[in-house]
């Protein structure tokens, strides 16, 4: 059996579609089997085997892909098919990659539990009364659930992390810039950035590998050499310094999620690293910031979606009945929310007290990144979230309850900074999450003590 | 700085949003909710730093605006709701004799 074959055969086994887990929203088998055929025999001829030839993987409903659709799980997209594909995308066909499914999110990624989507909420493989994360859930669910190895998301503040965390499985936000946009759906520019999930952090770091580099189709790309990630690989971590901001060890913090924290660092100075204790003095306010910002952009970006040019329209009196009866029917409640409030913090008035300030208070948390770093630091080890997935349903009355779960993960996009989790045990037989950080451009150095930590946990990641 | 239902109102219009009656109150209540954790901010000093509008010093780089071009796999009429002779459809706008700021959609900012 095939790897697209087998792929397929898991996905029906685990129920993945609307009437059982709801990660995948659409897929296309024999569209995906003779892909893999014409990848085989590209293969065949050429003078080297592709590096991903005939791999699987899933894509997040909000990066354009030419055959399926990308709904961004959203009314106002429905059955939307782009007529171009995402230069990540791209790059990874070229590698000889088979796109077999797209996950199911959080409407245009706003959100933390994959609760928001248009489709319904997605259940995490490892309990299904458990949400996945968001609002790449349903991608950190299919690789969760031995669907594929690799899988695309997207991060803004935290949506590849934060679900890789609560599904068990590797999520990568690279530096800003280091994967192109162009062809995934905007929600807030300056913080968006393509990540990847994998089954092991090679996984991870070889979908990262294949899809970076700089773009013309995206201004923002840098024009860095891309490493070749599996150099990291390593058993010691002789030399390395790791940060351990206290700011991300609150005393509220779960003392069992603490522990873990604590015996991922012990295996790491075992192994030559030394472990010094900072301060990121600006920490607890990167969620007041992240949701100022990111919903003014929000609402900037969206406002593409009119019912002009593609997606749903809904009659209504003249053209301003019109954008409103599509837009009002169209968006769900928290896009509607989110553009709101970010219509409001860029309005007359309010422009000066919320978003500049909010922007002055980003520089302060960079600052806080780049003191670190200066100070000698090669990464950071913290925890990915404060808690295990919570229950579908638990944090859905009080948005900002919502908002909290991205506390420790929103900081690394409004610095850029890359970051990723790492799983590193359980607790109540559900999987908690490490995040390592590095200064910008620095993957090499970020999956360097990732290897080491998954190599030195062992099958202690799992326990 | 309490966000009133009229405030609501007001920038449901500025972004083409239509909210009932039924919604105003509790989305009036959320927005509060939600700025109300934003007020930590202002207690902190910002004079000293540039606002950070992205992440990189280096700006965007430059190209000549000559392309590259990104073909369609497909047409506009596969996609858009309504396209004549490859031009998007709209609805009618206002007419002369009946002009109001309100059908532009543009004039109330």
């Amino acid at each position: 059996m095939t790897a697209v074959a087998d792929a397929f055969r898991r996905m029906s086994e685990v129920r993945a579609g609307a009437e059982g887990l709801n990660i995948v929203l659409s897929s296309d088998e024999r569209a995906a089997l003779n892909e893999e055929r014409e990848s085989a025999s590209r293969a065949a001829g050429a003078p080297a085997r592709p590096t991903l030839a005939g791999v699987p993987v899933a894509v997040k409903d909000n990066i354009a892909t030419l055959s399926l659709a990308t709904s961004c799980g959203s009314r106002i997209l429905e059955g939307y098919v782009s007529p171009y594909e995402a230069t990540a995308i791209a790059k990874l066909r070229a590698a000889g990659a088979i796109v077999v499914a797209k996950t199911n999110c959080d409407e245009f990624a706003m959100g933390s539990s994959t609760e928001h989507s248009a489709y319904g909420p997605a259940k995490n493989p490892v309990d299904p009364r458990l949400v996945p994360g968001g609002s790449s859930g349903g991608s950190a669910a299919v690789v969760a659930a031995g669907i594929t190895r690799m899988a695309l998301g997207s991060e803004t503040g935290g949506s590849v992390r934060q679900p890789a965390a609560f599904c068990g499985v590797v999520g990568v936000k690279p530096t800003y810039g280091r994967v192109s946009r162009f062809g995934l759906v905007a929600f807030a520019s300056s913080l968006d950035q393509i990540g990847t999930f994998g089954a092991t952090v090679d996984d991870a770091a070889l979908a990262l590998e294949t899809i970076a580099g700089v773009d013309l189709l995206d201004a923002t790309t840098a024009d860095e050499p891309v490493p070749h990630y599996g150099d990291s690989r390593t058993e010691r971590l002789d030399g390395v310094v790791i940060g351990k901001p206290r700011e991300y060890f609150p005393d509220s913090l779960d003392p069992r999620v603490r522990a873990l924290c604590d015996r991922s660092l012990d295996h790491l100075r075992a192994l030559g690293a030394q472990v010094r204790d900072i301060s990121m003095p600006h920490t607890d306010l990167a969620i007041p910031v992240y949701y100022i910002i990111a919903p003014a952009e929000a609402s900037s970006n969206l406002a593409r979606f009119d019912g002009v040019r593609y997606g749903l329209r809904i009659e209504g009196d003249g053209l301003r009945g019109m954008y409103e009866a599509t837009r009002s029917k169209g968006f769900g409640a928290e896009v509607v929310r989110r553009i709101l409030l970010g219509t409001y913090v860029l309005s007359a008035g309010y422009y000066d007290a919320y978003y500049k300030q909010a922007q002055g208070v980003r520089a302060l948390i960079a600052k806080d990144f780049r003191d670190a770093y200066a100070s000698g630091i090669t990464a950071m080890f913290t925890p990915t979230t404060p808690t295990p997935a919570f229950a579908i349903g638990a944090k859905s009355a009080d948005p900002y309850e919502m908002y909290l779960s991205d506390i420790f993960t929103v900081t690394a996009n409004l610095a850029g900074v890359p970051a990723m989790s790492v799983p590193i045990g359980r607790v109540d037989n559900l999987p908690i999450g490490g995040q390592i950080l590095a200064k910008h451009f620095d993957e090499p150095a970020m999956f360097r003590v990732a290897y080491a930590l998954e190599r030195a946990l062992g099958a202690e990641a799992r326990s | 700085m309490a966000v009133t239902r009229d405030d609501v109102e007001h920038i449901a219009r500025l972004a083409r949003l239509a909210l009932s009656d039924a919604e105003l109150p509790q989305l009036t209540e959320q927005l509060n909710g939600i700025l109300g954790h934003m007020d930590v901010l202002q207690r902190v000093d910002t004079r000293a730093v540039l606002p950070a509008a992205g992440v990189g010093d280096a700006g965007m780089r430059l190209r000549a605006d000559d392309g590259p071009p990104t073909p369609l796999a497909r047409g506009r009429a596969s996609f858009a709701p309504e396209t004549r002779d490859g031009f998007f459809i709209v609805p009618r706008l206002a007419t002369h004799e009946n002009a109001s700021a309100d059908d532009a959609g543009g004039a109330d900012e």
